[in-house]
């Protein structure tokens, strides 16, 4: 068990470095980051001695490790728009993407567990087909269109749901949220429901797919003639078989709900780390964007890493350990 | 990381492993299997229909939309069904430079298609023949390779999207580059797993003992029978391509403002919304659902047909 | 005595219509069975011994519908019985045992929690009492140190624990009836011959019916009472074991007989039906085993009925007369 999750965790290491890489030659190599700290009118002595300073002139491998020295100390430079370090500027907005993703990811589950479950327990009823159609619609909508759509239904004719911002917030451990309050989760439902829709029909789908998958197999009929009650078969027999996949989907889509929130909050105006990553892309700064990908990077790897060990411990044939408990 | 973590959203939705279809002649039988769900007629009719829109909107829309000096600011913002100062009718309305939002429509479905077209064929190339390399070489460079593939897929699309046009810039063509990057992965990993059963498999090992060339094995044996999956995910590809695209101009990162897209459309209706001017979001907003949806359509079926439990 | 379970006419197909019949796994099946008493059902692959009990059980994987006929169980019919009521039935009085040990047990749920679930469901009790009810039951199946073992997943027993896992679990509540589907098949030969002496044993003692699923006339001639031969979903002969094994009247039952290696003397080539068996969608038409049978006739284009003399039956216009 040890020497797999070191193993593991030597991979989770080097799948970063390979990504600071890629980050590096992305940004230094392909884009000339000068051309964006500079003046087109500056002299060329000017010019000059900003290279200088930003270690431009050295060879490539030092610039590398002076990136990765810097992304070591948690320094990813200062943002040229708000003149504050990158770093603390995307940590600052954590907890809002967090949060959004979170109750996304809670909706989706919540909503499309028991869908997916009825659909394939009973495959052949209309209901389930409708459910089914739902969610190739849920698929195929472009989600920003969905967002926006939100906003014309339920704020601007219905009046029901403010369209935008993250309300009143109140504090806990130290960050501010917004669901703590009746104001913030009022404006917290739009933008989840929004960024929901499309892991719901995914969540919906692969717990169909599962259902349908373990239903036929020989230890479901077992338990039925053990006289088992058909609540037990199918709320322990069936749903252990099929939480192994859907943790695991789930776990690895609760990052792409991150990153997908750059859409989501763009439209609901959500103060998230997805807003910044937009306006740093088109304002092309730098520190912010390679502030904000470097996280990702570290979120995904470690997300990767947490749901391995979750699938172990939910899965006895793949636990390393022979004993029991 | 493990295969557990690694599972890219879609290999979820796909069979774990497609089999190769065999030559041509159940091409006809498969034809009417498809046509047999009415979901997929419907969807490959308006499919059809939407590449013909798309392929000559020059040709049917009322205007030019992208032509400044077609358009007249006094005609912005009129709701549909309304006509121009000299009678020229706007079904679907203008937007605030007055520009007709059903030619709109027509010229950005034409960029949709040709972006998703392009970027899911150049993936789709790329993607195979790396999956084959891999598969054919083996050793040190199949894993080396897979190891890129595993990389690549334990981060969602966008967010590769997103990375790719930090680096390059924005633009209609970086975000052509940043889908086919993004994308790849997804065909190397699948043709790799087709190719390696094939491999196995006798005729291979006939046609390595009557000392074919290798690129004889790769493309005359070996590619044929990566083709089902192959197509089946390029499907699904396009649609989520064309999503893709119109996310990213919305975003401001695609399309410039004076490049047709659906996104780009959208994104203008975005700020009048509030005021109620719902058209000029809301229609290119349906015709872009209309063309996921029918791809989708398509797709599921197709991936239905080729899948062999269902054969 | 009264016969325990009285199978008639019973007829279960898969992907029928209301009005075009479907695939008939088990067609106009009947038999009876007594208290105490262990029936060999013997037969080729695929000709519906499994799904033979699993309309017993009333567990027909769908689309698989009992389309027919009655299986009256301790005076009542379990056709059309409430769900509850079966329910009731599976397990407590009527259980079973499957072919593929591998796949019985839940692959994600601890053994005890299998064994003590299936006592639970019948006898509501603490959990306590049921884990060393589950204990016993594994200790008496001969698992050795039963109580540790009922933490371990089923990927942790071999094939044979298992299938002894799956019969503990069959004789928790000393049923009535055990349909056992070849559960040997999958084992060597030394669990086997343990595994049908546990059989014969609690057969003995608590009176329990046995229907033995096999291939394997040898495990049939040493264990059960009576036999019946099934093919192509009918059953062509039934029987006491002696008299069916020793005077076959069916061509089929000879054929079958003839193929066990011990029937023959040494160096002769083995007796071999000629031809495959037929799949159901594309039976002859009259008398199913027709194309392979070397005494067919015109006559038997129409389906044989049911020859009745007492203790033994069969269907065949022409049956074998020697040994008469
Ligand atoms: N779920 C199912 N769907 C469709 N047909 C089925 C199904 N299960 C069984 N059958 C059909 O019923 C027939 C009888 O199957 P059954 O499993 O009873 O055979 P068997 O005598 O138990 O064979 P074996 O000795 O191989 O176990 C087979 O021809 C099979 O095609
Ligand atoms: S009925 Fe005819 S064909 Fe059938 S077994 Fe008897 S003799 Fe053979
Ligand atoms: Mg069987």
């Amino acid at each position: 068990m040890l020497a797999s999750l070191l193993r593991r965790l030597i991979q989770a290491i080097m799948v970063i470095l390979a990504m600071t890489i890629i980050v590096f030659v992305g940004v230094s190599v392909i884009g000339n980051p000068v051309d964006i700290l500079i003046n087109p009118d500056a002299s060329q002595a000017e010019y000059a001695r900003v290279v200088a300073h930003l270690g431009l002139d050295r060879p490539l491998w030092q610039q590398y490790l002076m990136f990765l020295q810097g992304i070591f100390h948690g320094d990813f430079g200062t943002s040229f728009v708000y003149n504050k370090p990158a770093l603390s500027l995307i940590v600052e907005r954590l907890p809002a993407t967090l949060e959004l993703a979170m109750t996304a990811l809670l909706i989706a589950i919540v909503v499309g567990l028991p869908l997916g479950l009825y659909a394939g327990l009973h495959p052949e009823r209309l209901s389930s087909r409708l459910i089914m159609s739902g969610s190739i619609l849920g698929f195929s909508l472009p989600t920003f269109w969905v967002g926006l759509m939100f906003i014309l239904l339920f704020s601007v004719q219905l009046g029901w749901l403010p369209s935008g911002g993250r309300g009143e917030t109140a504090s806990l451990f130290g960050t501010n949220w917004s669901f703590l309050t009746a104001d913030g989760l009022h404006h917290l439902i739009l933008p989840a429901l929004n960024l929901a829709l499309f892991k719901t029909s995914l969540v919906l789908r692969l717990t169909r797919a599962g259902v349908q998958e373990v239903l036929p197999q020989d230890y479901i009929k077992f338990a039925r003639a053990k006289g088992l009650s058909e609540n037990r078969v199918i709320y322990t027999h069936v749903l252990k078989n099929l939480m192994i996949p859907v943790v695991t989907i789930t776990g690895l889509e609760f990052g792409s709900l991150i990153a997908f929130s750059v859409v989501t909050e763009s439209i609901f105006a959500w103060p998230g780390m997805g807003k910044l990553i937009i306006d740093s892309i088109n304002t092309l700064d730098r520190p912010v964007i390679v502030a904000y990908l470097m996280m990702m990077v570290m979120l995904f790897v470690a997300l990767n890493f947490i749901i391995d060990i979750c699938y172990t411990l939910l899965d006895p044939r793949v636990r390393l350990d022979t004993k029991g408990k | 990381m493990s295969q557990a973590a690694n599972k890219p959203q879609e290999t979820a939705l796909l069979p774990a492993s497609l089999p190769s279809t065999s030559r041509m002649v159940r091409t006809g039988k498969l034809a009417q299997k498809f046509v047999m769900s009415p979901g997929a007629a419907i969807g490959l009719g308006v499919l059809v229909l939407i590449i013909f829109l798309a392929v000559f909107s020059p040709l049917i829309s009322p205007q030019n939309p992208y032509d400044l000096s077609q358009l007249d600011i006094l005609d912005g913002r009129l709701a549909p069904g309304s006509s121009s100062f000299d009678g020229v009718p706007y079904y679907l309305g203008t937007d605030a430079q007055g520009r007709d939002i059903l030619s709109g429509i027509l010229y950005g479905l034409r960029t949709s298609l040709i972006v998703g077209v392009l970027s899911a064929f150049a993936a789709a190339t790329i993607g195979t023949s790396i999956g084959l390399i891999a598969a054919y070489v083996g050793g040190r460079v199949e894993t080396l390779l897979m190891r890129l593939v595993d990389l690549q897929l334990s981060f969602p699309t966008i967010l590769m999207a997103l990375m790719m046009l930090a680096f390059l810039g924005k633009g209609l063509t970086n975000v052509v580059i940043a889908l086919i990057i993004a994308e790849w992965a997804t065909y190397a990993r699948t043709v790799r797993s087709s190719a390696l059963v094939e491999r196995e498999k006798e005729y291979i090992e006939a046609a390595h003992c009557l000392r074919l060339p290798g690129y004889r094995i790769l493309f005359r044996h070996l590619l044929p029978n990566c083709l089902a999956p192959v197509i089946v995910i390029s499907t699904m590809q396009v649609a989520r391509a064309i999503g893709l695209e119109a996310t990213l101009s919305f975003l401001g990162l695609g399309a410039s403002v004076t490049e047709p897209s659906l996104g780009m459309l959208i994104s203008n209706g975005y700020q009048y919304l509030l005021s109620g001017l719902y058209w000029i979001s809301f229609f290119p907003g349906i015709a872009l659902l209309i063309t996921i949806v029918a791809i989708n359509l398509v797709g599921d079926r197709l991936r239905d047909i080729l899948n062999p439990r269902s054969i | 005595m009264a016969n325990l379970l009285t199978v008639s006419n019973l007829v279960t197909e898969f992907g029928g219509t209301k009005t075009a019949p479907g695939l008939r796994a088990v067609n106009d099946v009947s038999f009876t069975l007594e208290k105490g008493r262990v029936l060999g059902l013997v037969g080729e692959s695929g000709s519906g011994k499994s799904v033979t009990g699993f309309s017993i059980m009333g567990l027909v994987d769908r689309p698989g519908k009992v389309t027919g006929g009655r299986i009256i169980f301790d005076n009542r019919d379990l056709i059309g019985l409430e769900h509850e009521e079966m329910r009731r039935l599976r397990g407590k009085r009527i259980a079973m045992v499957f072919q593929d040990p591998m796949m019985t047990l839940n692959p994600v749920l601890r053994i005890g929690t299998q064994i003590t679930e299936a006592i639970q469901a019948h006898d509501p009790m603490t959990k306590s009492a049921a884990r060393i009810r589950a204990r016993d039951a594994l200790g008496l199946v001969g698992i050795p140190s039963p109580e540790e073992r009922l933490d371990a997943y089923p990927h942790e027993f071999s094939g044979g624990m298992r299938q002894r896992v799956a019969i503990a679990i069959a004789m928790l509540h000393h049923p009535d009836l055990i349909i056992a589907d070849e559960p040997t098949t999958a084992l060597d030969v030394t669990i086997q011959s343990q595994i049908i002496a546990e059989f014969q044993k609690m057969a003995e003692i608590s009176g329990t019916a046995v229907i033995w699923i096999t291939h394997d006339l040898a495990i049939v001639s040493r264990l059960a009472d009576d036999i019946a031969v099934m093919y192509a979903g009918r059953l062509v002969e039934t029987g006491p074991v002696e008299q069916v094994l020793g005077t076959p009247r069916h061509p089929y039952t000879q054929g079958l007989i003839q193929s066990v290696p011990s029937q023959n003397q040494r160096g002769h080539r083995l007796h071999q039906i000629p031809g495959m068996t037929p799949s159901l969608t594309r039976l002859p038409t009259g008398c199913s085993f027709r194309t392979r049978c070397s005494f067919a006739t015109e006559q038997c284009h129409t389906i044989p009925e049911r020859t009745d003399t007492g203790t033994r039956t069969y269907r065949c216009f022409h049956p074998v007369t020697e040994g008469l």
